[in-house]
């Protein structure tokens, strides 16, 4: 069990939230090439380590946020409201 | 290619060839209490291989022991950074099947039963197959007609897979509850009487220690740094005890696939979750089929010790964490008691997780990649253990050939770019 600390509404159990995915992961621009489209749709970077990523407070706020996440510990080095978070760190893959 | 040529055994004299395995055997050392040879032997890293496999699962091991026994090729090395199928291969529930939703599937994975079917005599090791039928059950008229779908390609295909009704289940499985007052009652099911499971740790060690005889080196805590390449070809492997020239690599990782693609920039298309699994204290046989449920996330048989293996969705976010939570074991315990109620007062005896390389179209991607001399054997999801054999054969067969053989065609890497995608999220166990 993780408890992730919602910008909005405080810690709360993992099971009330929505990975959204990888943070920074852009749609291409609606006249693209189909590889293109396909490699948005399907290539992630899958890291292992520390990772900035979207999360969803489905069953709380409905707020999409920012967080930073290392995949092996689950551990949150920060979280914030969609977009605010720190700048670009050392470690992370964004 | 000239791989078959070397062949530079290093066994240590005091080590002999391993024993094969018999009754008598048994019989000779429980009277004369000699000792059993070591089933594999520890090597010093060579400076260089005709082929290193990365990853000592049951797909790399199988891949060295197809190489060596189907086309002579034994300048090979398996390198693992921990311990000889301590990843998804020691980790799994053992389930082997092979009714799957699309042909391409069907045929592979049946070609994979085929071969468990054979290999307790073809590696003289008791890997414990036990072929007692597999039931997915349906509890809603989507399921039905899902498992209508498969019946009807698997029988195409040749395979034993029909739908029956609940009545039918009840009488395979006395202790399921297929009355009609349930949350989600049983409706029917989709039987696959070769269906079965295995004890996995057995194919590893069966793996290793006839890969191991023919002069296969499997390297453990071995750790690849980096892979080395020139002008798109791989010249060699950089590791934790040193340096390895070689022009052919084959990823067999699985979970951490995407760290060793990341070696050679090769971008995967993967996502890692971790699958969590939990076991009971043994009781007496009673459940005489694998049992699983889509609808209620759940599958579960019992081994021969008379253990419950249960196993259920993986967990809803990406992770390399090998953690279990409580979340799973509520989930799973409240699930399984809407199927079995008698077992109840049954203890969890402990519970872990494994790390699945979920692919979008849950097919695995095998073969050739931009990177010359970089194969790979990875995106299986959850599909991993019941494929070790055919994809052991067909991956050595690729290697040794260099051409990719039409049991896999369909699963290569391009066909994420060209469009060509396998779905075979149907034939999931539990909608993950």
């Amino acid at each position: 069990m993780i408890i992730i600390d919602c910008p909005h509404c405080g810690p709360r159990n993992s099971t009330e939230f929505r990975h959204a995915g990888e943070a920074g992961h852009k749609r291409p621009v609606a006249t693209t090439d189909p590889a293109e489209w396909r490699y948005y749709l399907y290539v992630h970077d899958n890291p292992m380590g520390w990772t900035r990523e979207t999360w969803f407070h489905g069953s709380g706020c409905r707020k999409f946020f920012s967080a930073e996440r290392n995949t092996v510990t689950n551990e949150f080095r920060w979280i914030a409201p969609f977009g605010q978070g720190p700048a670009h760190t050392e470690e992370s893959g964004a | 290619m000239a791989l078959g040529s070397s062949s530079a055994s290093a066994k240590k004299p005091t080590s002999g060839r391993p024993a094969r395995y018999s009754a008598f055997d048994i019989f000779k050392r429980g009277v004369t209490h000699e000792d059993w040879p070591r089933t594999f032997t520890q090597h010093d890293l060579k400076k260089s291989y005709d082929v290193v496999i990365i990853g000592a699962g049951v797909h790399g091991l199988a891949c060295a022991y197809y190489l060596a026994k189907n086309h002579g090729i034994t300048n090979v090395a398996v390198l693992d950074k921990a311990y000889m199928g301590g990843g998804g291969s020691g980790r799994n529930t053992a389930i082997i099947r092979s009714n799957y939703l699309t042909p391409e599937g069907v045929r592979f994975y049946d070609r994979s039963v085929k071969l468990y079917e054979g290999l307790a005599a073809d590696l003289n090791y008791n890997v414990m197959f036990s072929q007692r039928g597999h039931l997915t059950l349906a509890h809603n008229d989507a399921s039905m007609r899902t498992m209508a779908w498969r019946a009807e390609v698997n029988k195409l295909q040749g395979i034993n897979s029909s739908v029956i009704d609940a009545e039918e289940v009840g009488k395979i499985v006395p202790y399921l509850d297929v009355s009609k007052n349930t949350r989600y009652p049983i409706l029917g099911a989709l039987y696959h009487p070769p269906g079965g499971i295995i004890r996995h740790d057995a194919v590893n060690w069966g793996y290793a220690r006839g890969a191991d005889h023919m002069g296969v080196e499997i390297h453990q805590q071995t750790e690849v740094l980096s892979i080395e390449t020139k002008e798109g070809k791989v010249t060699g492997v950089n590791t934790s005890r040193g340096h390895i020239s070689t022009n052919m690599v084959v990823s067999a990782t699985a979970g951490w696939a995407s760290t060793i693609s990341d070696m050679v920039g090769v971008k995967m298309p993967l996502i890692t979750h971790p699958l969590q699994a939990a076991v009971t204290e043994p009781v007496k046989v009673f459940l005489p089929a694998v049992i699983v449920s889509g609808s209620l996330h759940v599958y579960v048989s019992q081994t021969d010790r008379g253990e419950l293996v249960f196993g259920a969705s993986v967990d809803p976010y990406p992770s390399y964490s090998m953690r279990g939570s409580l979340e799973f074991t509520e989930g799973l315990a409240t699930h399984i008691l809407e199927l079995i109620p008698s077992i109840g007062s049954l203890k969890l005896l402990r519970q872990w997780a494994g790390l699945c390389d979920m692919t979008p179209d849950y097919s695995p991607i095998m073969g050739f990649t931009p990177v010359e001399g970089f194969v790979v054997d990875v995106g299986w999801g959850t599909y991993g253990y019941k494929a070790g054999p055919v994809s052991g054969e067909t991956m050595a067969q690729l290697v040794a050939t260099g051409k990719t053989p039409e049991l896999i065609s369909a699963f290569s890497l391009d066909r994420f770019a060209d469009g060509r995608l396998v779905g075979e999220k149907g034939a999931a166990s539990v909608g993950h």
